[in-house]
């Protein structure tokens, strides 16, 4: 008995005064009290130090974007640091080009703060706010694919057509990490007390959230907008749109905002698919060959077998080849997976559409 | 107590002892990590601090506190807090003071924790007897043994990779073999002193 009573004692002093000196130096070593931090030379804050860039911003309602939470591994949350960021970590030299370590870009996740800080963020992202939004509408558009409607309440989202937002998944049973990822907005940008998304099943933890767990009604924290893949008016010559899958999202808030503002300009959209099946949003899509006469829907199955399909058979650079004849004055807008891109702007190269043109979004 | 000068046992476990080449233990970051000597010698030099403090706090608390409550037996899992702790504490006040130094660790500063060539040496240290003097001796020759070891085997790997190696032997196989062909020439060095 009192062997087990000072084994218990011994091990727990033990552990108690080694917790003890860490707290003490976590207290002491351990804490840098306040630093300032500027951004873009115009806003300052005082901020609590010893905790990542990232996180501190979050909590200034700052967003940057950032996919695998702060774990240093998706390499989206690059900020520029001026001064006071420490040296580059071995962690983020990986995700890191010689171009932006020489303009002095960090991954905010991994640069902690422990002196004044300044940094350099592009304006838009002072625009990007946090939503407590409610799902009210679901629908399965294909075996795949889900569509959702968030409603935002009484807040306002102010976005580009082709921007994209990203939608918190919580921890659920057999998933113990919330995650951030980005999916493009499908909805008008007149829409702005809305967000609608297409979010294909891949096995992943948000897919599988959002197809197996989340319902009518149920509430999600979605923040945005992001991302450099959006309309531009420029000298109104016609558009290719290319995309599959859930790629459709962000060419639906493009096509959106032609009807809305009768941009007449000639439209071709590729869309690419497996099936008939995986073909979706056809009505939506018969509305704008309606409100605009120079818009063209080319779908491109890659394997259909049925005799009934009577269009385009194989991929979709094929089928851009085929209708498209010379793309001088052409400006493309190409959203899909990165092997499918790829594929599209070597043949978008081929019929002369030049690179500075071709916006893209990868994923 | 054995009765062995402190000098011998610190030649010995550089040479003789090694805590690669003869005991075989903290193999994970040895091959891992050896890819290139500057990590490597990184990695040694965070190894051989981190063996000298933790051996030298095992001794303190396993005399004075595990030996005079017959508590022996928890050496393990005593060890384990400790070093782990220790790792902790080093890495804060190297993130405050000495940056340079921790940056240039990065992550292998945490990964000694697990490292059991850390635990091993205490142990020794309690089977083998040792006195305050021999134990301190025994953890930093431990240490510069070990990062001899590591720098050696990344020299050799950076040389290998100019060579075609067969491809089911490449990586962790190939090391694994001229681990055991550097033992051998280690042993060359037994003639020298012994201390097990």
């Amino acid at each position: 008995m009192s062997t087990i009573l000072t084994t218990t004692l011994i091990i727990s002093a033990i552990t108690s005064i080694l917790a003890a000196i860490l707290t003490a130096a976590d207290r002491t070593v351990g804490n840098y009290g306040e630093v300032k931090l500027t951004i873009n030379n115009e806003k300052t804050y005082t901020v609590e130090g010893g905790t990542s860039l990232l996180s501190t911003l979050r909590n200034e309602k700052i967003f940057i974007p950032s996919a695998c939470g702060g774990k240093g591994s998706c390499g989206y949350c690059k900020v520029v640091v001026t001064e006071g960021g420490g040296p580059v970590l071995a962690t983020e030299l990986p995700l890191l080009t010689n171009e932006e370590l020489a303009k002095n870009m960090r991954l905010s996740c991994q640069c902690k703060l422990k002196q004044d800080i300044k940094i350099e963020i592009p304006e838009e992202l002072f625009n990007v706010k946090e939503y407590a939004s409610t799902v009210v509408k679901m629908e399965k558009v294909t075996p795949t694919i889900k569509y959702l409607r968030f409603d935002l309440g009484n807040e306002e989202i102010n976005f580009r057509p082709g921007q994209y937002v990203q939608l918190k998944a919580p921890a659920y049973e057999g998933n113990d990490e919330e995650v951030y990822r980005a999916y493009s907005v499908a909805s008008s940008v007149n829409d702005k007390h809305a967000i609608e998304l297409l979010i294909g099943y891949t096995g992943g933890i948000a897919t599988t959230y959002v197809h197996q767990h989340l319902n009518v009604g149920d509430n999600v924290h979605i923040n945005g907008p992001y991302g450099d893949f959006y309309y531009h008016e420029d000298d109104n010559g016609p558009i290719i749109l290319a995309g599959a899958g859930t790629g459709m999202a962000p060419i639906l808030s493009i096509l959106k905002y032609m009807a809305e503002n009768n941009i007449n300009r000639e439209t071709i959209f590729f869309f690419g698919a497996k099936t008939m099946s995986d073909l979706f949003m056809l009505e939506q899509i018969k509305y704008f060959e309606e409100k605009l006469p120079a818009f063209k829907f080319i779908a491109t199955l890659s394997r259909e077998e049925s005799p009934d399909w009577n269009g385009d058979r194989g991929r979709v650079p094929d089928s851009i080849i085929k209708h498209v004849e010379n793309g001088e004055n052409y400006s493309a807008y190409l959203c899909g997976s990165p092997a499918m891109i790829d594929s599209i702007i070597k043949s978008l190269e081929e019929k002369n559409i030049s690179l500075n043109k071709i916006y893209y979004d990868k994923f | 107590m054995i009765d062995v000068h402190p000098f011998v046992i610190f030649i010995a476990s550089i040479f003789t002892s090694n805590m690669i080449f003869s005991n075989f233990l903290g193999m994970c970051s040895f091959i891992a990590v050896s890819k290139e000597i500057p990590t490597a010698i990184g990695l040694g030099v965070a190894v051989t601090m981190v063996l000298s403090f933790t051996t030298v706090l095992n001794y303190i608390v396993y005399w004075n506190i595990l030996v005079p409550f017959g508590l022996e037996y928890l050496m393990y899992i005593v060890f384990i807090l400790v070093i782990a702790a220790f790792v902790q504490l080093l890495e804060m006040v190297m993130e405050r003071y000495l940056s340079n130094l921790y940056y240039a660790l990065g992550i292998f500063l945490p990964l000694i924790t697990v490292n059991c060539a850390i635990l091993g040496v205490s142990l020794f240290m309690v089977a083998r007897q040792y006195d305050f003097l021999q134990t301190f001796m025994f953890s930093v020759g431990s240490g510069i043994g070990w990062a001899l070891a590591i720098t050696a085997m990344a020299g050799i790997r950076s040389k290998l990779n100019e060579n075609s190696i067969p491809e089911g032997l490449r990586g962790a196989p190939i090391t694994l073999i001229i681990t055991g062909i550097m033992a051998l020439a280690f042993i060359g060095f037994s003639g020298m002193v012994q201390i097990q």
